[in-house]
């Protein structure tokens, strides 16, 4: 388990994580949402140790990721937003690379790069930023590490490799492994990323699963206008509207009626959530 | 697989294993997917699935043999077919009766 408490981070005057408080499990996918700024890239590279948190701390199954021990960075893989494009061909990144973690597995990097539709034998240099980015993630899954961050991966993908890319999530990686997707792609990782959580500006205004999303929202897809809906939005053949769940009733988590329901109703929010 | 927009995703995935019981594409005693397996296979959170197999498990449905995978029920026909019937009748087919009252069709004239 992840724990990070109270943990804060400013870029000299601007403060942009404050009190970051949560526990991220193993055996999930979570998927780490919020507006430009919030300071999701802040808080992956914090966890995996290129930056040093000024408040706070982060327990990486007992170990502090700042401290960057040769066995925790072994076993964790931050693919960012942007990546390299290298003067070799992937099979050779891989191979040289690869030598860094643990778990790599070159078998499992071609039979990726395969299922992406990807050339190993291309140079990085020489390929569009899609298939770089393919290669970058092909390259992360094959690491086999336990604790694995993505920046934007599906930034750049093909319609096909988003598809493709949903199924490697699960296919390729750990089944102890935490995973942590931060997106403003929803529509890319919907039915994959759970727990959800939304960062605000310096605060986590929700971590929690589908289940317990469902639990407490109710997502009316209906034409009928509700009166006492939190959040409605006109959509082609009626409306998405969100309310409190009372009838204990299960529906469908829309992901981004979600975010706009929640930073309407911040206090709200994380008072149903909180008890 | 494509879900539609107002049902739970891990309801919609009972209801495509139940439509599959009753197709006959599985039978009885027959091993599904592992929770992983079925997630990578559709693209779903391996937790979703979860959930789908623990009701399914709760309904009589499937069944989990520990350390090997899960099952379909010996009589998991005969339990979707009831709880199928039951819900046709009392939902779906008042339903279907009010539109066709709406739309001035006889029941009489669907007969024969």
């Amino acid at each position: 388990m992840i724990t990070i408490k109270d943990l804060g981070f400013a870029y000299g005057e601007k403060a942009v994580l404050k009190n970051i408080t949560m526990n991220l499990e193993e055996g999930r996918i979570y998927g780490l949402l919020g507006e430009n700024g919030v300071g999701k890239t802040t808080l992956l590279t914090l966890l995996c140790g290129l930056k040093k948190p000024q408040r706070g701390s982060i327990d990486t199954d007992g170990r502090n990721p700042y401290d960057r021990q040769p066995s925790l960075l072994s076993d964790q893989y931050y693919l960012s937003d942007e990546v390299p494009a290298m003067n070799m061909k992937a099979a050779d990144y891989a191979k040289y690379y690869g030598k860094f973690w643990e778990g790599f597995d070159m078998d499992k990097f071609i039979e990726v790069m395969g299922v992406l539709e990807n050339d190993p034998q291309q140079k990085m240099n020489q390929m569009s930023f899609g298939q770089l980015k393919k290669t970058y993630i092909a390259f992360a899954l094959a690491c086999n590490t336990k604790y694995l961050f993505m920046d934007e991966p599906t930034n750049g993908l093909d319609i096909p490799s988003k598809a493709q890319f949903r199924k490697a999530i699960t296919k390729y990686t750990r089944e102890d492994s935490i995973i942590l997707i931060s997106t403003h792609q929803v529509r890319d990782l919907e039915n994959i990323i759970d727990p959800i959580i939304i960062l605000d500006r310096q605060d986590v205004l929700l971590n929690a699963t589908l289940e317990e999303i469902s639990q407490k929202l109710y997502f009316d897809y209906s034409s009928e206008r509700m009166e006492d809906a939190l959040y409605s939005e006109m959509v082609p053949g009626g409306n998405i509207q969100v309310c409190l769940n009372q009838s204990g009733e299960d529906s469908k988590v829309n992901i981004e009626a979600l975010f706009n329901t929640v930073h309407l109703h911040k206090e709200l929010i994380k008072g149903i959530f909180n008890k | 697989m494509e879900f539609n927009s107002n049902k739970s995703i891990y309801l919609q995935i009972c209801d495509a294993i139940c439509e599959q019981i009753l197709s006959g594409t599985l039978k009885p005693d027959e091993r599904i997917p592992s929770v992983r397996e079925y997630g990578s296979e559709i693209g779903v959170n391996p937790n979703t699935i979860m959930r789908s197999y623990e009701k399914l498990t709760a309904d009589g449905i499937i069944y989990n043999r520990r350390g090997i995978g899960y099952f379909i029920s010996p009589d998991a026909l005969q339990t979707v077919l009831e709880a199928q019937r039951k819900e046709f009748m009392e939902e779906e087919l008042p339903q279907i009766l009010r539109r066709m009252k709406l739309l001035g069709i006889d029941p009489s004239t669907l007969v024969g």
